[in-house]
């Protein structure tokens, strides 16, 4: 038994160390970083922070990234929940060849959308806002919820449905009061793959902002192109990055494990 | 049983319309690109089939395809092994389930390209932590910016470390959803541990399995970010998948006929090798489970 758990602690340990590289970069002067390998920052620096939290073409990026990730979480789960009912509950025309195409855009390699997205955007006039990037994000973000809800909605028995109806609940009343609170985990689910999809997608969001929206990993790429070689400012920047994705991941931990078994197991 | 309802096309008309706007209109710019020369200025001229004949004869793209298919393999016949290895070594109840989960998640949680700055900080010869581990302490040479096989070993480590935690999520939920109970049989009959992965866990691994393959070659055969900022594709062309060299061709030299050709080949093998892994993974359970996909 003893030997078993040898297994999962090596390989967190692996996942850890590139982590803890980046953050202990993170405390080092760039000075420091390049004059030598050591294992511990010598001398402490929260220089690198500070910079961050105080010029606002760094922290503007965190927030755009923010808002739009939100708003694609939104918009992902709304659309995805009354069609995932669809595809759990009725049978009607073309419905299979209707989730296979969904699922499609899954495939698509993204190279392939930047410069048509690109253009799209800037047709209809949404090029650089929060809107547009979460819009082009639903690309794959909605196939993958559609496809998750659905399992989730499919566990549950459709009785449920039935008695509701037997008992004067309108489809509306019934949706929102029984169905949604029973496949709650489900949402969370949905909403975390939403989110995590779209915290760490670049290409996209990079091509589709210019200022106003502009994702805070393209700050880094620019940065790390215009400024020579700020190690240390990048590795902050970096390691601020992963706690968004920390703190939502916080929040799911319980449901997890049934959830990545996307409810149909 | 499902109900016969074509109603429900109202409840997945949202669904349809955003993603048509997100899809169609770009593939068909695509298409559209693929048959034609620019010359700039918005100046186009039929081309036809050219493009995609010039594509098919070409040495560049069979070398960045097979690059690709390589990459794809290697990191299947890692990460599926070893994250079902992971899997079945985990607890199953208790204090540390939670931990180990949310360890495990976080590097799927990070941005791309911090993943591929990180990777590239991370293994640096003379002041990252693995670089300098290797040619200092293992004393062999490794450099990333020099040598091919040191950029794809980095590349593939990279690969493994970022995805491998989605095998073992999906793996551990198909495993903690079997009852006690098979267990307790399997003990009666005397079933080695062998026989216990074979008959009981693997049958009921095999959904989420065939999600973790085909997720797992859908991201990897469209990886993009990650790569190109660890090695940028060098050194040389050794590590220039699909998407670097496509991004290269439409961006770089804006040769949209060529790239948008490439592109649509490109979607068509994605499209064609899932389906046909979907198609046979589920074929046996095909009745049981009904009907859909």
């Amino acid at each position: 038994m003893k030997k078993r758990s040898l297994i999962p602690i090596i390989y967190i340990l692996f996942l850890m160390l590139p982590i803890y590289w980046l953050i202990a970069m993170s405390f080092k002067t760039t000075g420091e970083i390049l004059s030598g390998f050591s294992l511990f920052p010598q001398n402490w620096t929260f220089e690198n922070y500070k910079v961050i939290f105080t010029d606002p073409t760094w922290y503007r990026g965190y927030i755009n990234s923010i808002i739009y990730v939100t708003l694609n979480t939104i918009i992902t789960v709304t659309v995805a929940l009354p069609a995932a009912y669809a595809f759990s509950r009725y049978r009607f025309l073309g419905d299979k060849q209707l989730f296979f195409w969904l699922l499609t855009n899954r495939m698509a390699p993204t190279a392939i959308f930047a410069l048509p997205f690109f253009q799209l955007y800037s047709a209809v006039g949404l090029f650089d806002t929060h809107i547009a990037v979460a819009l082009a994000h639903t690309l794959f973000n909605v196939p993958l919820a559609v496809w998750i809800l659905e399992g989730f909605m499919s566990g549950v028995p459709k009785e449920l449905d039935e008695t509701a109806y037997v008992d004067g609940y309108s489809f509306p009343k019934f949706f929102g009061k029984i169905f949604l609170p029973t496949i709650a985990s489900g949402v969370g689910v949905t909403a975390f793959f939403a989110f995590m999809f779209s915290w760490v997608e670049l290409l996209l969001a990079k091509t589709l902002t210019a200022v106003a929206a502009k994702p805070i990993a393209a700050t880094m790429t620019k940065t790390a192109s215009s400024a020579g070689y700020e190690l240390g400012l990048l590795a902050a920047a970096g390691a601020l990055t992963i706690i968004p994705g920390a703190i939502v991941i916080y929040f799911v931990r319980n449901y997890i494990a049934r959830g990545f078994a996307l409810g149909r197991v | 049983m499902k109900t016969i309802n074509q109603k429900a096309w109202l409840f997945v008309i949202p669904v349809l319309l955003l993603v048509a706007f997100n899809a169609l209109i770009p593939i068909m710019t695509v298409v559209n690109y693929s048959v034609q020369e620019t010359f700039g200025n918005n100046l186009f001229f039929w081309q036809g089939l050219d493009w995609f004949e010039q594509l098919l004869n070409s040495e560049r793209f069979y070398s960045a395809l097979g690059r690709q298919f390589l990459f794809t393999g290697t990191i299947l016949a890692i990460e599926i092994p070893l994250g079902v290895i992971i899997a079945l070594a985990m607890p199953r109840k208790g204090f540390w389930v939670p931990v180990c989960l949310v360890l495990m998640a976080l590097p799927m949680l990070i941005p791309w390209n911090v993943v591929g700055a990180m990777w590239n900080i991370f293994t640096l010869p003379d002041i990252g932590l693995l670089g300098y581990f290797i040619n200092n302490v293992l004393g062999i040479e490794y450099n990333m910016t020099q040598s091919p096989v040191a950029a794809w070993v980095t590349i593939i480590a990279m690969d493994v470390w970022h995805w491998t935690s989605l095998v073992v999520l999906l793996s551990y939920a198909g495993l903690v959803s079997i009852p006690d109970a098979f267990y307790q049989a399997a003990k009666i009959d005397g079933a080695s541990n062998f026989a216990i992965f074979r008959y009981i866990q693997l049958p009921k691994m095999k959904r989420v399995l065939t999600i973790a393959i085909l997720l797992r070659f859908m991201d990897s055969f469209n990886i993009y970010t990650e790569p190109f900022v660890l090695t940028g594709g060098g050194p040389g062309n050794s590590t220039t998948l699909l998407s670097i060299d496509l991004v290269k061709i439409a961006l770089g030299q804006f040769d949209l006929g060529p790239a948008a050709a490439m592109s649509l080949i490109y979607f068509a093998i994605t499209l064609l090798v899932s389906w046909l892994f979907y198609t046979l993974m589920t074929k046996d359970d095909e009745p049981k489970r009904g009907d859909r996909i």
